[in-house]
């Protein structure tokens, strides 16, 4: 008989959904966990690399002897030919592996390089001005009205006319709202800069690299550097951020891998901070014209808007299908056009485009409510039925207001008392996400002592993947966590899918979930036999084996163990989404709730966030403190990209004026205020199995913030981050 | 212990850039060995680093070790380098971070801005003492609390909670919010580790 794959109903867990610390906290939390930065290999050579000083440029010539007169250096070579056209600052050109740190980063300053200058393009907030030059491509465009073109009309002729009605027609009966807003390039920040310590043992090598994509990486490891991927082991037990932008070896880990091979010795060789800020990832900016139609209710009846932003020096942007976000109106437009610079290229950032697309959409929808006069939550609520999970956000917004006390507090944008140059507001967003499983693979292994391991190559990019996947199999077996090892972070174990797009979890679940069940049934027929029982009624729980409701009729886990024999039992547990879904152990698509309270200073314009309230549906909770993690860690980004992050470029050379960390602005810890999480689980989210939760908390601070800073002074400061100086000017233009 | 090969580099001045590049030295450490004044060092027209190299012993975690450096040589280096102790980490190229916190007789400071050579005589804590079989207090409530993602952040955030909790044994959450605004987290950890934090203060030593 087939085995049905499920979760045990809610409620009747023993492991699954509740609160469990980390397995990996204690090496985690001092110190001992190792990353790619801190592996240190015997006779270990430190590589740096030279980055290019100029946003766009040609190269003369290169010379690297100069570093190989340095003391310790002991190897240097270029990595750009000369007559190679650099097209973004920090671009690497050289690289340098000397004895210590030190000696590396003086032998890559010494490295000579002739430059010839070409012009630099760096304003990504100036759609015309970039298309006057030349730096534009189309973005595509997405369109939807519900009025078909008469047989003989023109198309476009139609849309555009139509659009116009219905405005006039919103203009009239209702509102139309016609603003700008922006969200500035930000960049992925991991604390443990992209890089790898990279050995040879005879033609085989050992790649320790900062990945999110263990078993992906190794592949592209063994291509340029002429060997297949068998000779290739890429290890990750832990990384210090990802974000989205460490799914590739990169061109320093293939140079790394060469340095060790050439001189026999293994190399680190990790990014600066700086060039971790210049080349290894950002995420698209945006900014947007907006026209908004709504009918007097504040229900929106149009929607038509021409967005732009840059993603480096080739494309890059916010797709349009996400404009605007979460609400579907049912007449809308949005067109986008793609700006080039000479800035570093983007990568996927965490829920690449939503955030972004909330940010430039969501607070049209408040200014709705600004214009009509309304309370924004009415105007939320009256237009879910545009969305694709009405009823979900109906009931996270009803537990959101009250966690924020939204009734008791709201007030009309601008109305609300002012305590000397103080006022506060109240502001919401919502915003969705897919998070299905990724395919995952794993060897389950049961000995005979009674121990049992899981292998997978698979990663923890923070959000306790190990954890996750020893409750799953431990709640499955009837054990406790810690009678489960977990062996992730290695390429030689089977394969499970890069961490990215809140997959992981999901994934990890089914395979683990699937091996361990089909590995019980092994282990119930050899104790069924033994205690000449139906193998039908045996149960695992409280490490036993035993009859249904008759503990004392079983065998401990040992004891039935034992019964393996000599061998171990090997289980492959396997997920894939074309062959496996529908399934029950996990779906897709998740909605998701947050408000934002602020208090905003008139005289400074400093923001200061008061409270922050999210709600997340994510279908059934592994692990409540895990998951709660995340939400707390996406909000607190939230409110980095909101109030205080933002890649600064110099208009003129292109070079980036923050890329260290004193100077690239981010929360501390007395910046977040209060911050409420509420996990919302019930049964309905329960039964749907796993879906991913990263990506989906990090979506709606941008919007939520902005609308809450917007209602609290009277005045929107269209562009994030809502910097004391923006906030000074909005006001400033409106005259409050 | 991986002790690396060490080279004698050629003897001179130090070049004003060589400062500004060398992995947080500062010109202070290196005129003190040279003999000359900071700004005389700073000024000199040689190209490398004087680097005469050093044996000194450093008390970590309360092992002796003997170690040779470079004038330039920092604390961490040594830490991660030579002594394998990798939980203090690289973030900044100043102490903004927080990242490698460590106790220098107790007080807590950023071991990438302080030479290894300044260290002589003192004791110094990392993270790791923090840990092992029986964890210290602040350790264990990040545990609990969950105060920690990725956790390249978390031994300089344990390390710095640890000191500030040393000063302040029964801190507020008004002392923990104005106090600890060293410590950098990308992943977001703040809220759990102002949890952790006040956990400690009020059951931990
Ligand atoms: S836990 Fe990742 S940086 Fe703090």
């Amino acid at each position: 008989m087939p085995v049905e794959y499920r979760w045990p109903e809610q409620g009747k867990t023993a492991v699954v959904g509740h609160e469990q610390d980390r397995i990996d906290g204690l090496a985690k939390a001092s110190g001992t966990a190792k990353y790619s930065y801190d592996i240190n290999t015997k006779q270990m050579l430190i590589a740096r690399m030279l980055g290019c000083p100029h946003a766009h440029c040609r190269i003369k010539s290169i010379d690297v002897s100069p570093a190989l007169q340095v003391a310790g250096v002991v190897t240097a070579k270029p990595m750009k030919e000369a007559g190679a056209e650099i097209q973004w600052p920090g671009e690497p050109l050289a690289v340098v592996a000397a004895e210590t740190e030190a000696a590396a980063s003086e032998g890559a300053a010494a490295v000579q390089v002739e430059y010839e200058l070409l012009d630099v393009y760096v304003d990504d907030t100036d759609r015309q001005a970039a298309e006057a030059a030349g730096r534009t491509a189309k973005g595509g465009q997405s369109i939807e009205l519900e009025r078909e073109p008469g047989e003989d009309e023109d198309e476009a002729e139609f849309e555009e006319r139509e659009i116009q009605r219905l405005l006039d027609e919103a203009a009239k009966e209702g509102v139309v709202v016609e603003a700008d807003y922006g969200i500035h390039a930000i960049t992925h920040m991991c604390l443990e800069p992209h890089g790898s310590t990279c050995e040879w043992l005879g033609d085989k090598l050992t790649a320790h690299l900062s990945t999110q994509n263990v078993s992906g990486t190794a592949g592209q490891f063994a291509g340029p550097l002429g060997i297949t991927a068998d000779d290739v082991t890429v290890h990750c037990d832990f990384i210090g951020g990802g974000f989205g932008s460490k799914f590739s070896p990169d061109a320093w880990g293939v140079v790394c891998a060469q340095l060790a091979r050439e001189t026999g010795r293994g190399v680190k060789l990790m990014l600066t901070r700086e060039q971790e800020l210049k080349i290894a990832g950002a995420r698209p900016s945006g900014f947007i014209h907006v026209r908004v139609g709504a009918n007097k209710d504040g229900v929106v009846t149009v929607w038509d808007s021409h967005h732009w932003g840059t993603g480096g020096p080739d494309s890059g942007s916010i797709r349009p299908a996400v404009v605007p976000y979460v609400f579907a109106p049912p007449n809308r437009r949005a067109v986008h056009t793609v700006i080039k610079t000479n800035t570093g290229p983007f990568r996927a950032w965490r829920a690449p485009d939503h955030p972004q697309a909330c940010a430039l959409s969501q607070t049209a929808y408040d200014d709705i409510a600004w214009k009509l006069k309304m309370d924004s939550y009415e105007v939320f609520r009256r237009n879910l039925h545009t969305t694709r999970l009405p009823d979900v956000y109906a009931a996270e917004m009803e537990i959101a207001a009250r966690l924020i006390g939204w009734k008791e507090k709201y007030h009309l944008h601008g109305q609300g008392p002012a305590e000397g140059s103080v006022v506060t507001g109240l502001g919401m967003a919502l915003h969705t996400w897919g998070g299905a499983a990724h395919d995952s693979t794993c060897l389950l292994r049961i000995h005979p002592d009674g121990g049992v391991e899981t292998s997978l190559g698979s990663q923890d990019i923070g959000t306790g993947t190990r954890t996750v996947i020893a409750m799953v199999v431990a709640e499955t077996l009837g054990l406790p966590v810690n009678a489960v090892k977990v062996n992730i972070g290695n390429s030689k174990y089977p394969p499970s899918g890069p961490s990215g797009g809140s997959t992981t979890v999901g994934g990890v679940a089914e395979s683990n979930r699937r091996a361990a069940q089909d590995a019980l049934v092994q282990i119930f027929d050899l104790v069924a036999k033994k205690l000449n029982v139906s193998a039908e009624k045996l149960v695992a729980a409280k490490g036993r084996i035993h009859v249904s409701g008759k503990p004392d009729q079983g065998l401990s886990w040992k004891e039935a163990c034992s019964l393996l024999g000599m061998k171990p039992l090997e289980v492959r547990g396997s997920y894939s989404r074309r062959e496996n879904q529908p399934s029950k152990l996990s779906s897709e698509t998740v909605g998701g709730v947050q408000m934002a309270e602020v208090a905003v200073d008139k005289r400074t314009g400093v923001v200061q966030m008061r409270k922050f309230v999210a709600v997340q549906d994510m279908g059934l909770i592994i692990n409540p403190k895990t998951a709660r993690s995340q939400v707390y860690g996406a909000v607190i980004m939230g409110i980095a990209y909101a109030l205080f992050e933002e890649r600064i470029i110099d208009r003129t050379t292109g070079e980036f004026l923050n890329c260290e960390i004193a100077d690239y602005r981010l929360p501390r810890l007395g910046d977040i205020g209060e911050i409420v999480v509420e996990l919302y689980q019930p049964e309905s989210e329960y039964n749907r199995g796993v879906v991913g939760l990263g990506e989906p908390p990090v979506i709606s601070p941008g919007a939520a913030i902005s609308n809450a800073v917007a209602n609290a002074l009277g005045v929107r400061v269209p562009v994030l981050p809502l910097t004391p100086q923006r906030v000074l000017e909005a006001i400033k233009r409106s005259n409050v | 212990m991986k002790d690396q090969p060490h080279l004698t580099l050629p003897r001179g001045g130090v070049s004003r850039r060589a400062f500004l590049k060398g992995s947080g030295a500062t010109a202070a450490a290196a005129a003190a060995i040279s003999g000359t004044t900071a700004v005389e060092a700073a000024e000199s027209r040689a190209t490398f680093v004087a680097a005469e190299t050093v044996s000194i012993e450093l008390r970590v975690n309360g092992a002796m070790h003997k170690v040779t450096v470079e004038p330039r040589t920092t604390l961490l280096d040594v830490l991660r380098y030579r002594l394998d102790l990798t939980g203090a980490k690289p973030v900044s190229i100043d102490a903004s971070s927080g990242a490698s916190t460590v106790l220098i007789d107790g007080k807590p400071a950023s071991a990438n801005v302080v030479l290894a050579l300044d260290c002589r005589g003192k004791h110094i804590q990392t993270a790791e003492s923090l840990g092992g079989k029986d964890p210290d207090p602040v350790v264990k409530a990040f545990i609990k609390h969950d105060a920690m993602q990725c956790g390249f952040c978390t031994p300089g955030f344990v390390v710095a909670v640890r000191a500030f909790l040393d000063q302040h044994p029964n801190a507020t959450k008004e002392q923990i919010l104005n106090g600890l605004n060293g410590n950098l987290c990308r992943c977001g950890t703040y809220a759990n580790v102002i949890m952790a934090a006040l956990d400690a203060a009020k059951g931990g030593k």
